[in-house]
């Protein structure tokens, strides 16, 4: 029997806001334990939550952009469960109104357009880190993570492959980086994703018993969590035994999912609206001008840039997939760089250099201010290409001011005619039987005689005018 | 509505709380007692009545997105039951 995979996403974005959702105190990442607590998000009898302003934006504009429907009306619910990740004995959640519902996304995977539906998108905040003792019998918490906002942000399930999964995780990540609204590092926690999965016979329109999957921190290990568990699903299956319902934990080192607890355990979280929040209600006027605000998103800057600059679809993908990269772009180009010399750059020298140091593009240590005085000394002829490369690496990390290095290394390309004759009379004088292959006929000869004026110029005579010369003597 | 034996065993195990066997017919008692007042309520003609979602009625309560100053850990340590330097600590809680 063929078998087709159903799998659903939910994922956990932590805002980039400065302070917490409901109390003043830093978002910050790290910090001595318990060092951005106070009586709200530590849970104390009598302190009173204030929504950050900040959230509810950032909120909104993220679900404009997934095209989801806003609700004006809407409020907070208490999500009882005791657990000592949060200290109130409830997580502050949206059941009944999420602020955003009903939105869709339109994803370009290698197998065509990919249409994911967005089930809902609601504000909340983050549970605090627990820290398990293995020596006494002990559980420490530390609540500096305690009521960072999160928005979760719920699909139908329409993803079909793993592919499709990373397509829609990355098209997500892109953004809400060019949002501004998080910073979606997965490495730091600030993007997670629970995976809901089951299988079925291929044409069925009946979908199967489902598992989550979570702690997935990696676009690699969601792919491979992916293939484990369909796989382990299907054998059950092809077995004769019933999938499970239940929450698998994702080992990394093993490889494999677990068990964490089983729905017959069944979580009962008594949700009601939170009486401590009033209500929000949202104006046209507050939408509208927010949807002003939204910027350049990454599928309209990549329309532009092949109208405009008519870039190569694989370049354009690239600078517009990182907002930071696009941004380095824009304002090389915008420092007179023309479009496709920066487009190559970026795409060769500044992404190698970037891996190679393993990088983030929002941790460039180049300015477009330097990229795009080398591209002009190269355009004006006076360092070659290969001198540029040299001249990059030497300057990438210190950002140092390109005309000084130049100068300093002595790098400057010969274009003093008189010396490139030199050369060339020089190079025809040493080696008269590559001059008299050339004049036979043997095409070859010339780049070895290109070669040996290069040489005698130290690599810093522009091509063509070595060609120039060359021919003006040979064609005679 | 009635209480059964069960959803006091439910309810006290989903609050984390264990109940001494000589409790639960109090609390089973105590229980029914408060859902008697939906009772009350259930026999309230609400048609035409618009649902409320909230007793205050104050809406777009927020504030602005400005760090203030977080509370001295010593002190927000002070209150808690098992004394430490730098973390809460519960008894071992592993799912």
């Amino acid at each position: 029997m063929t078998w087709e995979t159903v799998i659903g996403l939910e994922t956990h974005v932590e805002l980039a806001t400065k302070t917490k959702i409901f109390c003043s105190c830093t978002t910050q990442f790290g910090g001595e334990p318990n060092t951005h607590c106070c009586p709200v998000c530590t849970g104390m009898p009598g302190a009173l939550p204030v929504l950050n302003e900040k959230v509810l934006e950032f909120a909104v504009k993220a679900g404009l952009a997934l095209n989801c429907q806003i609700t004006r009306r809407c409020r907070f619910d208490r999500k009882n469960y005791f657990y000592p990740d949060l200290p109130k004995a409830y997580q502050i959640s949206q059941l009944y109104l999420p602020i955003c519902r009903d939105g869709a996304v339109s994803l370009s995977t290698p197998a065509g357009e990919k249409h994911i539906r967005i089930h809902e998108l609601h504000m909340e905040e983050d549970a605090g880190k627990l820290v398990h003792d293995p020596w006494l019998d002990q559980t420490r918490a530390d609540y500096n993570r305690c009521g960072v906002p999160l928005i979760e942000i719920v699909t139908e399930p329409d993803f079909r492959t793993a592919d499709e999964v990373v397509a829609y995780l990355e098209h997500l990540r892109s953004t809400l980086q060019y949002l501004g609204v998080s910073d979606c590092k997965m490495q730091e926690g600030s993007l997670r994703c629970d995976v809901n999965l089951s299988v079925r016979p291929a044409g069925s329109a009946q979908l199967g018993t489902r598992t989550e999957m979570k702690n997935l921190s990696s676009f690699k290990a969601i792919t491979r969590a992916i293939a484990y568990e369909a796989r382990r699903q299907i054998e059950l299956l092809e077995e004769g035994k019933p999938v499970v319902q239940q929450t698998r934990r994702w080992d990394e080192n093993k490889d494999a999912t677990f068990a964490m607890r089983s729905k017959e355990n069944a979580q009962d979280y008594r949700y009601f609206p939170d009486p401590d929040l009033p209500q929000l209600f949202l104006s046209e006027a507050y939408l509208e001008r927010l949807r002003r605000e939204q910027p350049e998103l990454s599928p309209a800057k990549a329309a532009r840039y092949r109208r405009d600059w008519d870039l190569p679809p694989y370049d354009v993908q690239m600078l517009t997939s990182q907002k930071a990269l696009a941004d380095f772009f824009e304002q090389t180009v915008a420092l007179g760089a023309p479009p496709k010399q920066a487009s190559n750059w970026i795409m060769g020298q500044v992404l190698g250099a970037l891996s190679a140091r393993g990088l983030d593009s929002r941790d460039m240590p180049l300015t477009p201010r330097t990229l795009a005085r080398l591209i002009q000394l190269v355009q004006s002829g006076r360092l070659n290409r290969n001198t540029a490369v040299k001249v990059f690496d030497a300057v990438f990390d210190s950002d140092a001011d390109v005309d000084a290095y130049v100068k300093e290394h002595g790098l400057e390309q010969v274009c003093d005619a008189e010396l490139v004759e030199d050369a060339v009379a020089q190079v025809l004088a040493d080696h008269p039987k590559s001059v008299a292959d050339y004049r036979s006929g043997k095409e070859k000869a010339f780049g070895f005689l290109v070669g040996q004026v290069m040489r005698r110029l130290k690599g810093q005579a522009s091509p063509p005018a070595v060609h120039a010369a060359l021919h003006s003597r040979l064609d005679k | 509505m009635k209480i059964a034996q069960e959803i006091v065993d439910y309810v006290s195990a989903l609050s984390r709380l264990s109940l001494p066997e000589g409790e639960k017919a109090a609390m089973q008692r105590e229980l029914e007692k408060i859902l008697q007042y939906m009772d009350v309520l259930e026999g309230l003609d609400t048609a035409g009545v618009e649902p409320m979602s909230h007793v205050i009625p104050l809406e777009n309560i927020m504030r602005e997105d400005r760090v203030m100053p977080s509370q001295d850990r010593g002190e927000l340590l002070a209150g808690a039951p098992v004394p430490d330097q730098e973390a809460f600590l519960t008894p071992k809680s592993v799912e």
